[in-house]
């Protein structure tokens, strides 16, 4: 099963290597990993994605509350949240199929963002399956290049607090 | 002019960055520091030339580690030892793993290179902090020379509480050059750093009622109850609930082994009785211990028919291995305390039949009438002379459990041995070690030859500051415990496990200690008085039987109570 776990770490170097390091040493998937500031200069929060069971996850999420420059660990599973991804893809657009490919744009709310006579960049945000769709909607035309930042997630406020009494 | 000279008195003084990290280690209580020189430490050791703080320079790193880790384990307080950069650093790596497997305080400071070089490839630069990080509680380079004090007592803190373990900090050169400020000492805010010392009100009462209840409860402690000194405490506790107890290696000396509650150790290598035990208890409670697979045998049908308690300051060793029924997180020195007083006395006098009983057929044995040396032979000889008093420590292999099986322990902390990590090499500097923290006090190293042979530079050290270490070889001219394994598991194909041996006693009186040599049984009592009257670091090599096996074993895979070798040897 696919759990989010959310890290508030310490802004400091090393952060990141610890937690990469603790994963592969204990034999720790991550599927995957976002980074970024929070409001808080001394703050960055990690998002990250790991597939395992109860018991697997809950071993990951003790490993990282022991790590001293992490505050604070927080798995979301069984919580209502907010979970995104946001991807840049790069499909093939040779100008007969552009009407298309603009109508699959439209329908996933995605945005271009670069065009050129053969090809488009397309911004798309949204939930995973939203993001996987548009993926498998795109390979008929031909990907050239996918980039994507991994889940980032946040509890939803007043009922998620309420779910944790 | 006035204004100027009061701004000038009203300053706090400066000092260098180097006298900074000493007065710190005082402030911390740190009376010995071990350590090696080199370039990039010179500042600090500079300072240390007039500093009221005994020095000892051992002749490698490692076993530097280790004497600061022995030290820790005796005394109980945090061990220190210094580093240069680069070598000096990687050199630390397996005394640090070694600590941190078996959580073990250690404060470990390293010389790094000049900041603006760092990342450049300098001369005897390592990436200290990036190498060590997995074998390190925490780490942290320091890269403004205002933090140092703070994050040396901020070191100290993090190494000595909770689950104990190594800190280490890497200190650039030109941090101990730095002209800085004094400042008091700020509280400690680590906001990642959280320890939980009391345990659940609720799961303490919920683990009493459960040992209330159990007809069948063993106690099976480990390290975590002497790192807690809560050897007090587990006593009562078992005392008072009338409840059997079993140790892990680590945990040997948490119950005196001579009262009739102790099940001695458990495990691999453990006692048919405390295996036994451990199958067929309803109730298993775990203190200070961490369902090692060395421990457990194979897990799936490790006390099949036990619930679980498990108490534990880290909560990362709870359902780590096993899954536990009632866990309660804190101090056990704490939760025994709370824990002992909902107890109530119980009879089970059919469960201690049963345990006396297994007792009676199943004692450790070996071939007491052969010719040979028989290495357990050696061990019982040392107990009765020093009527179970002295401190022992130990290499890796078989000698290390013929000592966790042969002595035994009355006190925590009274043996030292590598558990976790296993070193190899561990069994002198950490007896140096030890004879520091205990001055005046009988330390013998059971050593095996080939652990000795990884570390016995040592013995330079020992005769340097004159510590009357005895080093008692169980000499089998083999890597023994590897020997074994080829034995049973490799059809006897001893490949690459013997070792051409120096003579061990001319070696010994070449690094100025006394050396001599037991090839007879006969002779095993009187080199052991001899031994023992020794006021200079000593080496005894006794040459032993070399196909000696370790039994009872429990082969890797298989349940505790699958034990070979239980019938070896029939009582007559
Ligand atoms: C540093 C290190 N290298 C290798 C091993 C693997 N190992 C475990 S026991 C052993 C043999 C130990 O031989 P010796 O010290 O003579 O003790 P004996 O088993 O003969 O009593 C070896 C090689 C180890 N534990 N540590």
């Amino acid at each position: 099963m696919k759990h989010i776990i959310s890290a508030l770490v310490l802004n400091k170097p090393g952060v990141l290597a610890h937690v990469a390091g603790m994963f592969a040493a204990r034999a720790f998937n991550i599927d995957s990993l976002a980074v970024g500031r929070t409001d808080d200069p001394s703050l960055s929060r990690m998002t990250i994605v790991v597939v395992g069971d109860d018991r697997v996850v809950e071993q990951v999420r003790k490993q990282l509350a022991k790590i001293v420059t992490i505050v604070k660990v927080q798995d979301f599973v069984g919580q209502d949240m907010v979970a995104r991804d946001l991807m840049l893809i790069t499909v093939s657009c040779p100008g007969e199929k552009r009407a298309e490919i603009q109508a699959l744009i439209e329908m996933f709310n995605a945005k271009v963002v670069d065009i050129s006579s053969k090809s488009v960049m397309v911004e798309v945000a949204g939930p995973e399956t939203k993001i996987e769709a548009f993926i498998d909607s795109c390979r008929p035309y031909g990907i050239k290049n996918v980039v994507r930042t991994g889940t980032v997630a946040m509890a939803r406020y007043g009922r998620t607090q309420a779910e944790n009494q | 002019m006035s204004n100027k000279t009061s701004e000038t008195t009203a300053r706090p003084p400066r000092k260098p960055g180097s006298q900074i990290i000493v007065d710190t280690l005082i402030e911390q209580g740190a009376d010995v520091l071990f350590g090696y020189l080199g370039g990039v430490v010179l500042p600090l050791f500079d300072k240390l030339y007039d500093a009221p703080i005994r020095f000892i320079i051992p002749r490698h790193e490692q076993g530097g580690c280790h004497m600061a880790d022995a030290y820790a384990r005796a005394t109980g307080k945090v061990g220190v030892v210094i580093a240069t950069s680069g070598p000096g650093a990687t050199n630390l790596t397996t005394g640090l793993a070694n600590a941190m497997m078996d959580s073990v305080p250690i404060v470990a400071i390293t010389g790094q290179v000049r900041t603006e070089l760092i990342g450049n490839d300098a001369f005897q630069e390592a990436d200290t902090t990036g190498i060590t990080r997995p074998v390190t509680k925490h780490n942290e380079i320091v890269k403004d020379p205002s933090l140092l004090a703070q994050t040396i007592r901020e070191a100290f803190y993090i190494a000595s509480t909770g689950r104990p373990g190594p800190v280490l900090v890497d200190i650039p050169v030109d941090m101990q050059t730095a002209e800085i400020e004094v400042m008091a000492p700020a509280p400690i805010k680590l906001p990642g750093y959280r320890i939980r010392e009391q345990g659940h009100a609720r799961q303490i009462s919920a683990a009493a009622q459960a040992i209330n209840d159990a007809q069948r409860p063993v106690l099976y402690v480990g390290g975590g109850v002497i790192a807690a000194n809560a050897s007090q405490e587990l006593r009562t506790v078992a005392k008072k609930a009338n409840v059997p107890v079993t140790m892990t290696l680590m945990g040997l000396g948490c119950l005196d082994q001579n009262d009739p509650l102790s099940l001695d150790m458990l495990g691999m290598h453990g006692t048919a009785y405390a295996n036994y035990a451990v199958q067929e208890c309803d109730l298993l409670i775990a203190v200070g211990s961490r369902f090692d697979d060395r421990v457990t045998g194979k897990l799936k049908t490790f006390a099949p028919h036990a619930r679980i308690i498990h108490i534990d300051v880290d909560p990362a060793s709870i359902s780590k291995n096993v899954r536990v029924d009632i866990p309660v997180v804190g101090s056990a020195k704490y939760i025994l305390t709370e824990l002992e007083k909902e107890l109530v006395h119980r009879d089970r006098s059919e469960w201690f039949q049963r345990i006396n009983d297994w007792k009676k057929r199943h004692p450790l044995r070996y071939d007491t009438k052969a010719d040979t040396i028989k290495p357990q032979y050696i061990i019982e000889e040392i107990y009765r002379q020093t009527h179970g008093d002295a401190t022992i420590v130990t290499g890796v292999g078989q000698h290390q459990m013929w000592a966790a099986q042969f002595y035994k322990y009355k006190r925590p902390r009274q043996f030292i041995t590598s558990g976790g990590l296993g070193t190899m090499g561990f069994g002198l500097p950490a007896a140096i070690g030890a004879q520091i923290a205990r001055p005046g006090e009988l330390v013998i190293d059971i050593d095996g030859d080939s652990s000795f042979n990884m570390t016995m530079n040592e013995l330079c050290t020992a005769v340097q500051y004159e510590l009357p270490i005895k080093v008692c070889l169980i000499n089998n001219n083999f890597m023994g415990m590897v020997r074994q394994w080829q034995h049973l598991f490799y059809g006897q194909r001893y490949s690459c496990s013997s070792l051409q041996n120096p003579d061990f006693a001319k070696v010994a009186e070449a690094f100025g200690a006394v050396g001599f040599t037991v090839k007879d049984k006969a002779d095993v009592p009187g080199a052991v008085e001899k031994m023992l009257a020794e006021n200079r670091p000593c080496v005894v090599d006794f040459h032993v039987d070399p196909e000696e096996n370790v039994w009872p074993m429990v082969a890797a895979g298989k349940s505790l109570h699958e034990m070979d070798g239980l019938d070896i040897f029939e009582m007559a």
